[in-house]
């Protein structure tokens, strides 16, 4: 029942929090971070749950729920979580209140219907973390999705109707894609078994010519690569984001892209081994590319916010390396990787619109020595840009150490070009340090009337996610314990199936 | 102690938090205690646990503190792993980090980021320490990776001033280059042999490859990319001179003493590996003496009295290398200890004299400083002496073991030997050019300066000047570590070339006294001559390397990222939307309202429709 109240709890406070806003313009966003703590302590009390014994699942599910909804079609409101769902889910509330926070001063104006929105793109991506229903995740896929376009295109910025339509319409004609392949999916289990499903365990059984195999894969494939985002799908983020608000950057690079990459790994792989097999040198090489050249893209840009997108793309590459090599380490890495560069980039984000909110401007030509300014933002945006860059010690370097370490027993040349990525980081992320808090401050560029240190308000949430890379990068045992069982279980029964490698 | 083992990098850790949390509030005496204080709480724990190693009898310790990550077959831990080789890196970095934290008490007294400067230096010390105590790979490059921030942070430490920006990130970026090399390396190891733990790496080397085996080869090479980017030896060598731009006890912690040595621990730490694959480890020793070499006369040309340093630096490391290449494993950690003393020596003696100069960094402004300049000139000259391996001085008895031990390879070992012969003859040259400019002649300009002294800076430069004189006497004895080519044998040299090994350095001392005291031959004259002024400004640029790499890397990267800033991929999406929008505007026109328009489309596409069912 958990399950159920966690996405109630939002759907329903997204209301409360709409109307509340007629009683005091001041109470959505209180309203927002009770729900979002309500769902945290509830999934806390999950982490010592008891895996479930029950026929029909396979793998270490701690909650499992199905009911009725459209039995003709073999469609039910199945979901469940494991290991992997509860890392995401956990992330989601953490950044979600995160995003509350960063919303806190910015968004005064109809802030009831922003924080609607921003609750129900939460309960979209939560739905999406549990549906173990394809027609269900299908569902929660597009519900994540019509919010967040109309947070971009009301409380974004300048260029905002360009941005959030591009965001739309990339997103939906890829998720149609994805569509007519959960569609053809449930005929073809109707074709061998007599009847339609949408249910995840029951489509693992369906077999699939090799050809009509891949083109089904890569209707996933294309509608999770662009969440994720990689090359060449990519080019609808660094609008996105440099368009949105601060909150809305937060949600789309700290959960939203991890949708993509947990669709990977939850689906694409498991449903379709054969097919991801062959198709592995391919995905694999344009994560590499999407490593190499947005970081190289990222250099080259002058607006702060573009410049984190594309870093952003360059890091979920190596996820989706990770993703693809398909072993022990490189998974780990992947998960690990998605959790860290949810609290980095959501961080540097909010650093990005932080500096917006305070001198109007995102473009770095006009930046410079604010570090004598600032110094305690300069402190923060040090500590974030190094993680970014995969300090070890810190959660991002777990990760994309892994993530290699596990690539590198599949393909030699693309871990290695891969690994340029991390000489690419450290120029971009310095580049960024020293343009804007490095240097000498010059007063006549910028309107510094506030110019101001951070908050007490602010430091919370920097702090809570600085504890949060320490934590991954110290011990990340706590994380990677939990994601282990439901990853080695997927690559236990992919093993058989993926002889192409 | 052995127990406590992970204090030793905790103490200047907490140091490094408290003044990072308290951030610049605490008064400057209690930043001093705390700074300098937690690095001596780790010489302590250091040398009581090293005390405690020796006397045990074991020949190593290893202490888990924790799993760090698990992830299928691939584990790390958070372990520390002693054995002698560990003993004198610990000592070195806690004992002459100490001294050159209570230096810096001193000389960076009237600086306002005073406490951002000891919470740097702290977590400097914290890293190097837990770089050299790792028990495994992953957590050398934690480590690694540290020292390398930390230096990067203090290289910029002045962040006001562009130039040093461009140093810091200069610094970061190459060694990068490097580090990455040494991440490839660890990939490749550990799909090889399953793990990251050392000593468990070299034992499965040694039962699974073959001497001179393919693989031995690509990962000795690997992790020879990572060594040369730290320690700044061709062809990664160009970071180090830049690096000067960062305030001078760094120079002598980071930039001589300490970090820049972490390539040569970690070719000794893995010198297995390295063994199984002679050519890279001839490739150690033709590296290194090149680099020496190419320092070497680089330094003669140099007239920034840091950027001087910095060149001796990357040419005495060149020794190392060369010792390590050859076998000489022991000499090499010797000279690595006794380069710790004497040039740590010489780099606060050169803050001395700069911060006494009013930052004056150009030795030909200065001029007859020795009376002036008491404290300085005494380090100058022992630590020169020490530098250019002056009899019974410490860098003597170091540097004379590495060369005997080329000597005693054999095959290219005579050439290996001669060129580190005539590297000697440099040395000699550029210590004694600088000692002779600065504190020798007529003073030219800063007549009213006055040293600057007191306690803090003295001290530490008085015990570093005792080791840098009585160093060689101490006995390393790291000889257990290495398998062999280490006992302290007696070495069969003839007299003659022994005797070229003691004289070749005075004679270079003697050059240079010809040359900046007595007159006898001119600069001026010298300069004249059209070849050897080109030679000067090639010499000078650090052998064109600056501006080759300019051209190579840099400038075509920038370029073609700026070039490609709108994202071509973006243009391209660009253009289907373009497509779209045109073909939306043309099917708006057929809508125009006119009926037999519409008539005479619908009759067209009938006759199309019709013609196309006859012709299929």
């Amino acid at each position: 029942m958990i399950l159920i109240f966690v996405i109630a709890i939002l759907f329903i406070g997204g209301i409360l929090a709409w109307l509340s806003e007629f009683i005091n313009p001041k109470l959505p966003r209180v309203v927002a971070v009770i729900c979002l703590l309500v769902n945290g302590v509830l999934l806390l009390t999950l982490l010592d749950a008891p895996t479930l014994v029950q026929d029909g699942i396979d793998g270490d599910w701690l909650v499992h729920l199905k009911a009725s909804w459209l039995p003709r079609f073999g469609i039910y409101f199945q979901v469940g979580v494991d290991g992997l769902s509860l890392l995401m889910l956990l992330l989601t509330v953490f950044l979600g209140i995160i995003s509350c926070g960063a919303a806190w001063n910015e968004i005064v104006d109809r802030a009831g219907f922003f924080y609607f929105n921003l609750l129900w793109t939460l309960a979209g991506v939560a739905g999406v973390f549990v549906a173990l229903d394809l027609f269900l995740f299908f569902f929660f896929w597009e519900v994540m999705l019509i919010p967040m376009y109309l947070i971009i295109a009301i409380w974004g910025h300048e260029n905002k109707n360009y941005a959030a339509m591009k965001f739309f319409i990339f997103t939906q004609v890829t998720g149609l894609l994805m569509l007519i392949s959960i569609l053809v999916l449930a005929y073809s289990h109707y074709q061998q078994f007599g009847f339609f499903s949408f249910d995840y365990f029951e489509l693992k059984n369906v077999q699939l010519g090799s050809s009509l195999g891949m083109a089904v894969m890569l209707g996933f494939f294309i509608s999770f690569g662009t969440k994720l985002p990689t090359v060449p799908f990519h080019t609808w983020l660094p609008d996105a984001h440099s368009q949105a608000p601060t909150a809305g950057s937060v949600m789309l690079a700290g959960i939203l892209l991890k949708t993509g990459a947990y669709g990977l790994i939850r689906f694409t792989l498991p449903l379709f081994p054969e097919a991801t097999a062959t198709f592995t040198p391919i995905a694999m090489t344009l994560a590499a590319i999407s490593i190499v050249y947005c970081a190289k893209v990222a250099f080259a840009q002058t607006d702060i916010k573009r410049l984190i997108a594309y870093t952003s793309v360059s890091h979920m590459g190596f996820v989706m390396l990770g993703i693809f090599a398909w072993n022990a380490q490189a998974l780990q890495g992947a998960v690990m990787t998605m959790l860290a560069h949810g609290l980095s980039a959501a961080a540097l984000f909010m650093l990005a619109g932080g500096l917006q909110h305070r001198i109007h401007t995102r473009d770095m030509s006009n930046m410079g020595g604010f570090w004598t300014k600032v110094p305690l933002m300069s402190v923060v945006a040090l500590f974030f840009s190094i993680a970014a860059l995969g300090m070890p010690g810190l959660g991002n370097f777990v990760g994309e150490f892994l993530v290699l370490l596990g690539a590198f027993r599949v393909s030699v040349p693309l871990t290695v070009i891969s690994a340029f990525g991390l000489i690419l980081a450290s120029v971009y992320s310095l580049w960024v340090l020293q343009k804007v808090f490095q240097g000498k401050y010059d007063s006549g560029k910028i309107d510094d009337a506030s110019l101001v240190d951070l908050s007490r308000q602010e430091m919370i949430f920097y702090i809570a996610m600085m504890l949060g890379l320490v934590w991954m990068g110290m011990y990340p045992q706590s994380f990677l314990d939990m994601s282990a069982t439901t990853l080695d279980h997927l690559l236990q029964s992919t093993e058989a199936l993926r002889v192409g490698l | 102690m052995l127990d406590l083992i992970w204090l030793l990098p905790g103490f200047p850790l907490a140091g490094f938090l408290i003044l990072t949390l308290t951030g610049g509030r605490l008064p400057k005496n209690l930043v001093a205690l705390v700074g300098a204080g937690s690095v001596g709480l780790g010489f302590l724990v250091a040398a009581l646990a090293s005390y405690e190693l020796q006397s045990s009898g074991a020949d190593h310790f290893t202490r888990l503190l924790w799993t760090w990550m698990a992830a299928g077959n691939f584990q790390s831990d958070f372990a520390f792993y002693m054995d002698s080789l560990t003993v004198v890196m610990i000592l070195i970095i806690s004992g002459v980090g100490f001294l050159i934290h209570l230096y810096s008490t001193g000389f960076m007294l009237d600086d306002p980021s005073y406490s951002r400067f000891f919470a740097y230096m702290n977590l400097f010390v914290a890293s190097m320490l837990v770089l050299v105590l790792a028990d495994n790979l992953v957590l050398l490059y934690l480590g690694w990776e540290g020292v390398g921030l930390c230096s990067y942070l203090l290289i910029g430490f002045w962040y006001e001033k562009p130039s040093n920006g461009y140093a810091a990130r200069k610094a970061f970026v190459v060694t990068r280059v490097g580090d990455t090399s040494m991440a490839i390396g660890l990939f490749l190891l550990f799909s090889q042999l399953g793990t990251l733990n050392i000593q468990d790496l070299m034992h499965n080397a040694q039962e699974q490859w073959q001497l001179g085996s393919g693989m031995a080869i690509a990962a000795s090479l690997l992790l020879l990319g990572g060594a040369v980017g730290k320690s700044a030896q061709l062809p990664l060598q160009t970071w180090l001179p830049d690096a000067m731009a960062g305030p001078t006890p760094i120079s002598a912690l980071i930039h001589a003493a300490t970090m820049v040595t972490a390539g040569v621990y970690l070719i000794a730490r893995t010198h297995i590996l390295f063994e199984l694959a002679p050519s890279v480890q001839l490739l150690v020793a033709w590296l290194g003496l090149i680099t020496l070499l190419l320092a070497g006369f680089t330094a003669l040309t140099q007239h920034d009295i840091k950027r001087i340093l910095a060149y001796s630096t990357i040419s005495q490391i060149g020794y190392m290398f060369l010792g390590l290449g050859v076998g000489a494993w022991s000499a090499s950690v010797f000279h690595l200890m006794t380069h710790a003393f004497f040039k740590a020596l010489l780099f606060l003696a050169a803050g001395t004299v700069i911060l006494s100069l009013h930052h004056e960094h150009n030795i030909f402004k200065m001029g007859g400083k020795r009376k002036q300049l008491p404290v300085a000139f005494w380090s100058f000259v022992i630590g020169s002496l020490a530098l250019a391996a002056f009899p019974y001085t410490s860098g003597f008895f170091s540097k004379d073991e590495i060369l005997l031990g080329a000597l005693e390879m054999g095959g290219p070992g005579i050439w290996l030997w001669a060129g580190g012969v005539l590297g000697a003859f440099l040395t000699g040259m550029y210590s004694f050019r600088l000692v002779f400019v600065v504190f020798f002649g007529e003073s030219k300009g800063h007549h009213e300066a006055r040293e600057v002294t007191g306690f803090s800076m003295v001290a530490p430069l008085m015990v570093l000047m005792v080791f840098s004189v009585f160093g060689g006497w101490i006995q390393v004895p790291v000889d257990n570590v290495f398998s062999h080519g280490a006992i302290q044998e007696e070495h069969h040299v003839s007299f003659i070339m022994h005797a070229i090994m003691i004289a070749v350095p005075l004679l270079g001392i003697g050059v240079s006294y010809l040359f900046y005291v007595s007159r006898t031959f001119s600069v001026e004259k010298l300069m004249a001559n059209k070849t050897a002024a080109a030679l000067h400004k090639f010499w000078f640029s650090g052998w064109g390397m600056d501006a080759l790499y300019q051209r190579l890397f840099v400038k075509p990267f920038v370029s073609l990222a700026r070039a490609n800033k709108k994202d071509i991929i973006d243009g391209i999406v660009s253009i289907i939307v373009r497509a779209i929008t045109v073909a939306n505007s043309l099917m708006v026109r057929t809508q125009n309202g006119q009926l037999r328009w519409y008539a005479a489309s619908m009759v067209a596409g009938l006759v199309i429709i019709l013609a196309v069912g006859v012709l299929l």
